[in-house]
């Protein structure tokens, strides 16, 4: 009566799982090319958003095809993370070979539209770079986009005065000139290692 | 944010939402049409909804979002996915209504069906099982495995539904209404064994998180949280998820199988064509 449809006896079905097993785990150690950001090929939908821009006009992903693009989200009043993260990146295309360089393109998504005016995100990304844009909108679109790209970000309670903290990711998104999801940049990457990423994506398209 | 928000799914899974939908009214229906002397009582239906309702809410709620964004709140929406959820079904004893609703399917598609038995009892062998239980807990917890599925979106619903899926699989071979003596259901002795073997590796891998120095899950990290909470605390809550509530969940499970094997102590024989008809 017992195992009536198996087809094959105890220690074979062991066998074969372990089998099993070692086909799943042998998928964990895919060859990974040498990039020092994260590899997110295939992991992230492709860039897509219509948000506002610096002159308040609608700013939409297609408008920036034709450069790499590095994305990240953050907002002017930020202590530390925005300012050091938006450093870094612009350290790291001020370097490229010129061409590149023109490729290239820093994209600030500011998600604190209650603070962050266009003309105040303006003078926050032209101070860095005059390789960054800016961009807000209003906080569904924001939230749409961080969701796309599996982040979130939240606001703490006001203080006496009215500041308060926002918390957000801290990683930067790359996207290659077809818009196509490639690097997640994690913030403890170095302008070197960031550059180096940057002027090999450069050189495959 | 009103009531409704946190009702609403997060990320909606139509699939998900027509798997919950078809399940809950497939068991309504055998329910009302089935032989009066066969079905469920209140508590067991209530149990079976409550443990459908609990993955449910996990995974269609607002309580996804917390899930996506805290590392703790993840290890609880696994809890409930592979242990709670499952736990509580497979002790609803669902199966009058199942085999009734078996019943109904007409002969030929049951032949078709022939193969996915095939798959069951190989998915069903004690050494695989155990093996699955406890392989996807790990490999979903590989830093970065475990990275790359709270990126993407299509990994992240894989990991949830095979979860889900392994889970019901498992507690369903434990928790097995069927007698081992009359039925060839797995043996009281090797459902207590599998149960212990399962807790060991799932206490070792919840340890080690929680007695990590440094970030294991950094995903949560470079996403941002859903609220400020500092990455210890969350990484430290959710490692004790991983460590003391499977744990426990693996001891009830043993004292509820060796309750059931000490009420059919000599109760229950073997040569007694009687009851043999009754339950094959």
């Amino acid at each position: 009566m017992k195992n009536r449809f198996l087809p094959c006896s105890r220690n074979a079905i062991s066998a074969m799982a372990l089998l099993a097993s070692l086909v799943m785990l042998g998928g964990c150690f895919g060859d990974d090319e040498n990039w020092n950001g994260k590899d997110i090929s295939g992991l992230m939908p492709e860039l897509a958003f219509e948000l506002t821009g610096t002159s308040g006009d609608t700013v939409t992903a297609e408008q920036t095809d034709g450069n790499i693009r590095l994305l990240f989200f953050g907002f002017t009043s930020c202590p530390d993370i925005c300012p050091a993260t938006i450093q870094k990146l612009s350290r790291a295309v001020k370097d490229l070979p010129a061409e590149m360089r023109a490729d290239t393109q820093i994209v600030f998504v500011s998600v604190d539209p209650q603070r962050d005016t266009p003309e105040r995100i303006d003078s926050y990304v032209s101070f860095f770079s005059d390789r960054a844009i800016g961009l807000t909108g209003e906080e569904p679109a924001l939230r749409e986009l961080s969701k796309r790209y599996r982040t979130t970000f939240g606001y703490d309670e006001p203080d006496a005065e009215g500041n308060y903290n926002v918390s957000h990711s801290g990683a930067v998104y790359v996207f290659d000139r077809e818009g196509k999801a490639r690097l997640l940049i994690r913030p403890e990457l170095s302008v070197e290692d960031i550059r180096t990423d940057l002027v090999a994506l450069a050189e495959e398209s | 944010m009103s009531a409704l928000d946190y009702l609403v799914p997060y990320d909606f899974s139509p699939l998900t939402i027509l798997s919950f939908v078809l399940v809950l009214a497939l068991y309504g229906y055998g329910l009302v049409r089935m032989p009066a002397d066969d079905r469920p009582g209140s508590g067991r239906i209530l149990v079976f909804v409550v443990g459908v309702m609990l993955c449910y809410g996990v995974m269609q709620t607002r309580f996804d979002y917390y899930s996506q964004y805290m590392f703790f709140v993840h290890r609880g929406q696994h809890l409930i996915l592979h242990h709670l959820g499952p736990i509580l079904i497979a002790l609803s004893n669902p199966l009058p209504v199942m085999r009734f609703l078996y019943s109904l399917i007409n002969p030929g598609v049951r032949r078709a069906l022939i193969p996915l038995g095939w798959i069951y009892r190989f998915l069903q062998h004690p050494a695989i099982a155990s093996f699955l239980f406890v392989g996807l807990i790990y490999f979903w917890l590989w830093p970065p495995i475990h990275f790359d599925a709270m990126l993407s979106r299509d990994l992240y619903w894989i990991m949830n539904w095979s979860m889900l899926l392994d889970g019901m699989l498992f507690w369903w071979l434990i928790f097995d209404p069927r007698s081992p003596v009359i039925s060839d259901a797995l043996g009281y002795g090797k459902r207590i064994l599998l149960l212990a073997l399962v807790a060991i590796p799932q206490m070792i891998l919840g340890a080690t998180i929680v007695f990590s120095r440094g970030m294991v899950y950094d995903v949560y990290e470079v996403c941002g949280r859903a609220w400020p909470m500092p990455p210890e605390t969350d990484q430290l809550l959710g490692g004790l998820l991983t460590w003391i509530p499977p744990a426990m969940m693996s001891i009830l499970g043993i004292l509820i199988i060796l309750r059931r094997a000490m009420r059919e102590d000599g109760k229950v024989s073997p040569y007694n064509e009687k009851l043999k008809a009754s339950h094959s």
